[in-house]
């Protein structure tokens, strides 16, 4: 019952999202609201075993999803403004140096590992190749290895990133 | 007023284009699969946001100004519409490098492997 609800009220939500400024009432129209109610018990019908397949309701937590917003806007969006600069420098230059780093972020569900891969991927000059399943530990391909880095086993997460610890965000998110 | 977002709009376009370009010439200079990944997919991604964001800014300048729904919408789907790109972006690129390196294309010019290391 409650993966149901769940998945109606993301399902309405996300619908209200898309016709917002279709009408008068407040800023959807009425037939935008019934049909999207109607719509969102239908998905949610279909799809309640796919959004909470292991019964952790950890991100019905609005505040989970207030911290995700500041998150993106803040730390991670000006990571990939000074990343993106070093990458063009590089692109202009051709000054290279890349390897693949194992890094320990030592997070421990899968949403976050699937966040902090795609934080690290997003960000340019790091893209995630593979996760090894057991330790939840990144191998990522680095386009500018810094001298030394490579003769450690294991990185830490700050070590790729210039301001921000980017496992410490994702485990207010998603742990 | 509309020749300061005026601005605003042409320098988000400019960003968005230049790095979107810098992309491409990524593609050509780089030597091996991974790298040209990160000159492709990244820095495109980040043009195209700045892109997203002069649509945005032109979306809610329209609304303030005649006060229709539709420029509500054309805002709100933009935003979604990065999102999205965002999203599966570095799940697409993910997928890209895993794909490759299975398939035996080891990073050529590389000063470390981790990875080698690890599935033996």
């Amino acid at each position: 019952m409650i993966p149901f609800l769940l998945t109606a009220i993301f399902a309405f939500l996300l619908y209200l999202l898309l016709t917002a400024g279709s009408g008068n009432l407040g800023v959807w129209s009425p037939a935008e609201l019934v049909m999207g109610a109607f719509l969102a018990l239908i998905v949610a019908a279909i799809a309640r075993t796919f959004l909470c397949r292991n019964h952790t309701y950890r991100m019905a937590n609005p505040l989970r999803w207030l911290v995700l917003a500041v998150y993106a806007v803040v730390p991670f969006f000006l990571e990939m403004a000074k990343a993106n600069l070093d990458v063009a420098y590089r692109v202009i230059t051709g000054r290279i140096r890349p390897g693949i780093v194992r890094i320990e972020p030592g997070l421990k569900t899968d949403l976050g590992v699937l966040l902090l891969a795609n934080s690290i991927t997003l960000t340019p000059g790091t893209l995630t190749v593979g996760v090894d399943e057991e330790t939840n530990d990144l191998f990522v391909h680095m386009i500018h290895v810094k001298p030394g880095a490579e003769k450690k086993p294991t990185l830490d997460a700050t070590e790729i990133t210039a301001w921000f610890d980017f496992p410490a965000w994702i485990r207010r998110i998603a742990e | 007023m509309t020749t300061i977002l005026d601005t605003a709009i042409m320098i988000c376009l400019a960003i968005g284009l230049i790095f979107n370009a810098l992309g491409v010439i990524g593609i050509l200079r780089f030597p091996d699969v991974y790298t040209r990944l990160h000159a492709e997919t990244k820095t495109t991604t980040f043009g195209t946001i700045f892109i997203g964001l002069a649509v945005v800014i032109y979306g809610l300048a329209a609304l303030l100004e005649t006060g229709e729904g539709q420029y509500l919408t054309l805002s709100v789907h933009t935003i979604i519409a990065v999102v999205a790109l965002a999203f599966t972006n570095a799940t697409g690129a993910h997928a890209i490098a895993r794909a490759a390196y299975r398939c035996g294309y080891k990073p050529k010019p590389a000063v470390v492997d981790r990875m080698a290391e690890a599935n033996q």
